[in-house]
């Protein structure tokens, strides 16, 4: 038996997931009989962690703080050991844009973009630069912000005059913006799971949107407005060479223990990496642990499994 | 901060009890907003997104003398069911309440409910089957949208200005229904200080809405928690007062005259309709607090109830005056908003290009939050509104919340500026909105202003 201190809540914009994804975790952790202690992430988290001296902290927190690398380092500087990714895998999978420059530098497909601070549209006049952009990476647009974990400020632009407006809305939520060219096809994503060290890839899920227009772009990541499908019914050979560029997407940014990786089939069977998330959620409606339960790995099992993967590297 | 480890069951387990939830349960707005909604009740924001009265200023010595009261003179009845129509007693207070604002009640036309919002799910139990229409303004009450959906209506919505809704867009939407062979159930109406737009209905508008009730023979549901919180201007009849009777289903609380706490508001509705409603709640609760009925009847008995109501006025009255000038102070140019003359809300609408949901994102940084207009509708519009409430923060709070959300309003036209290369915006120039030009603006703020943003890129396309 182990006490593990789960971080959830916090005050990123994913609270409300990440306590539901924390309280699921804890019930896990108790039902495989340890000691689970439940800590809403705020100023006396490291007065919280030294007084309770856990064996190992499980990460439920999601978006910033618990995604960027910021809680991991301070979990670093504490010497305790937790689950998932460590600090500089966590800051690559964060920031969209660092993530889509290490994909393409390991020769891994993800849609062509731009991206650019605040500063340089304010001050160094990359405005007027828009439409050389706009030229090459065609409509429609996707802009996003580079760092943020929810689908929140994500809009999609068909013309050109809808690129300023999404570009302020991103910049509500970081201070990058990243202009992707927009993939058409099936979202797809893949859950992966260390074994013995290897990256495992879970079975493939696919995001069925509700409906196929532009509004529905953004409707699809809300819930009810979308059905996953799990294993996603692909053609020959797809689902694994999916899976292949998923493990290989996790091993490009260095992630450990487990995490979920999100990808494009385009209309032509070419695959795209978009991003990768380095504390997936683990709510009852979340990806992984849907994924994971397909392929035989029920929940408190993969709860177990990522448990001790901490605590071996802990000894190690 | 928890430190809890009490057993929890597993009930939670969404997906293990996914096949048995109705369909209607999968009628779900925006969980992005939800969570976001979440975030504003963190103590170090100022949030100015609620739509809570101050009960602070209610006297707790009159609280306790109440109560013991009770205890002394009621206390077994206090503790069990009572009928679901409610106390005679409690029927006699709500009758007083509505004489203040003109209206006579027969006392067996009442319905005591569980605070206002009952009275829009009983309206709907009674009325609504899967599809049916219900006609709304746009925008409606927030508070609504989710009692509509879980009775799967189709809701359309009749824009405001600042007369209130437009009567000649419903006549036609009404007429469109018809041939379209679809006919509305009921038309919801906030008619004074609307939530969350702030405005009332004009007396022209409110007779001819009464006429189009009687001429369609269709129910109208009178939503007017405010009424009495008039901070300027004459007092207008209510839709009850003119109807008769007839097609007006009227819906009162004491939440924002006395307690949101206690629970309890009230449906005065043609008798046939009441019957049914009366079915409903039984069904749904059997009967309204016993307790807090008591304490409404002991209250009104001990005094002069609208000493309190009077206070609360001025209490708002100033902060409303103080969030309207922090709005000229601190709001860009671009922005416009409402004048409400009671109420608990300002409606404010920024630029097209901006979206207020993604706003609050950015303002939650700042420790500010407000309602973003999307909640306020049910086809993805206001997008680019908000919902200012005054009633719940003092005058420096507000002061202070409008600040903040004005500097990220700031920021974010003067992005838009480069990223137009449009000029930057100037700052607003207090004395320059007299009250002349505030009635014209009006007119832009309530619909929402998708025509000039065509014209804005038509511009920066040259």
């Amino acid at each position: 038996m182990s006490t593990v201190a789960v971080l959830q809540g916090g005050r990123s914009l994913e609270r409300q997931v990440s306590l539901k994804s924390g309280a699921r975790v804890e019930d896990a952790l108790q039902r495989l009989g340890h000691r689970a202690v439940a800590i809403d992430v705020g100023s006396d988290l490291v007065a919280q962690l030294t007084e309770l001296a856990p064996d190992a902290v499980f990460v439920a927190l999601h978006g910033r703080d618990g995604e960027d690398g910021t809680i991991q380092e301070l979990l670093e500087v504490l010497g305790l050991p937790y689950t998932g990714s460590g600090v500089a895998a966590c800051i690559r999978c964060w920031d969209k844009v660092l993530t889509k420059h290490l994909l393409r530098d390991a020769g891994i497909p993800t849609p062509d973009f731009h991206a650019f601070s605040e500063t340089a549209f304010r001050e160094l006049g990359a405005a007027t630069a828009l439409p050389a952009i706009e030229s090459q990476l065609e409509f429609p647009l996707v802009v996003k912000p580079a760092a943020q974990g929810s689908a929140l400020g994500i809009k999609f632009a068909a013309t050109a005059a809808d690129v300023p407006a999404a570009i302020v809305s991103a910049f509500s939520y970081d201070r990058k913006v990243l202009l992707e060219r927009y993939v058409a096809g099936r979202d797809l994503a893949v859950g992966i799971v260390e074994e013995d060290g290897v990256p495992r890839a879970l079975p493939v899920v696919e995001a069925v949107a509700e409906g196929r227009d532009f509004y529905d772009f953004e409707a699809r990541y809300e819930i009810g407005r979308t059905r996953f499908e799990c294993p996603a019914e692909l053609p020959a050979g797809v689902a694994e060479r999916t899976q292949e560029l998923a493990a290989e997407a996790y091993r490009a940014l260095g992630c450990a223990g487990f995490a979920r990786v999100d990808l494009m089939l385009r209309e032509d069977g070419e695959l795209f990496v978009l991003e990768a998330n380095s504390v997936p959620g683990l709510t009852e409606t979340s990806l992984l642990p849907q994924a994971a339960d397909a392929a035989g790995i029920p929940f408190d099992a993969l709860v177990e499994r990522i448990l001790a993967m901490a605590l071996a590297r802990a000894t190690a | 901060m928890t430190g809890r480890t009490p057993p929890r069951s597993t009930a939670h387990d969404l997906a293990r009890y996914a096949g048995l939830f109705a369909q209607r349960t999968k009628v779900m707005k925006s969980s992005a907003m939800r969570d976001l909604m979440a975030l504003t009740e963190r103590a170090e924001v100022i949030s100015l997104a609620g739509g809570m009265p101050d009960t602070s200023s209610f006297p707790a010595d009159t609280y306790a003398a109440l109560m013991q009261r009770i205890a002394d003179e009621a206390c077994a009845r206090a503790l069990q069911y009572g009928p679901t129509e409610g106390f005679a007693t409690a029927a006699h207070c709500i009758a007083e309440v509505m004489q203040a604002e003109g209206m006579t009640v027969d006392e067996g036309e009442l319905l005591v409910t569980t605070g206002g919002q009952q009275v829009i799910d009983l309206v709907c139990k009674t009325l609504i089957d899967p599809g049916d229409v219900i006609v709304a303004e746009a925008p409606t009450y927030p508070g609504a949208v989710p009692t509509f959906c879980s009775y799967e209506a189709d809701v359309v919505q009749i824009e405001l200005d600042e007369d209130g809704m437009r009567i000649d867009e419903l006549e036609e939407t009404l007429d469109r229904l018809e041939r379209e062979g679809r006919r509305p159930k009921f038309i919801y109406t906030i008619p004074s200080f609307q939530n969350p737009g702030g405005v009332t209905m004009s007396l022209p508008r409110r007779q001819r809405l009464v006429q189009v009730a009687h001429e369609r023979e269709l129910l109208v549901l009178e939503d007017n928690p405010y009424g009495l919180l008039r901070y300027e201007g004459e007092p207008l009849p209510t839709l009850y007062s003119m109807d008769g009777g007839e097609f007006v289903i009227y819906l009162g609380t004491f939440s924002k005259i006395l307690s949101p706490g206690i629970r309890l508001g009230w449906a005065a509705a043609p008798r046939p309709v009441l019957q049914k409603m009366n079915l409903g709640k039984q069904a749904a609760d059997l009967c309204s607090s016993s307790m807090t009925q008591l304490f409404v009847a002991e209250y009104f008995a001990s005094g002069d109830w609208r000493e309190y109501v009077n206070s609360l006025v001025e209490i708002y009255r100033s902060r409303r005056d103080a969030m309207l000038d922090a709005l000229r102070t601190y709001f860009p140019r671009e922005a416009a908003w409402t004048q409400p003359e009671g109420g608990l809300f300002i409606w404010a609408t920024l630029p097209d290009y901006i979206d207020t949901t993604d706003l609050l994102a950015r303002a939650l940084d700042e420790n500010v939050a407000f309602v973003p207009g999307r909640a306020a509708y049910l086809d993805g519009r206001g997008g680019s509104s908000m919902r200012l409430n005054f009633s719940g923060s003092d005058e420096a709070a507000i002061r202070e919340g409008v600040r903040r959300i004005g500097k990220v309003v700031a920021e974010q036209v003067a992005l838009y500026g480069t990223l137009t290369g449009a000029a930057p915006a100037a700052p607003p120039v207090v004395d320059e909105r007299e009250a002349g030009q505030v009635a014209e603006q009006l007119a832009e703020v309530l619909e929402l202003p998708r025509r000039r943003s065509a014209s804005r890129r038509a511009e920066s396309d040259r």
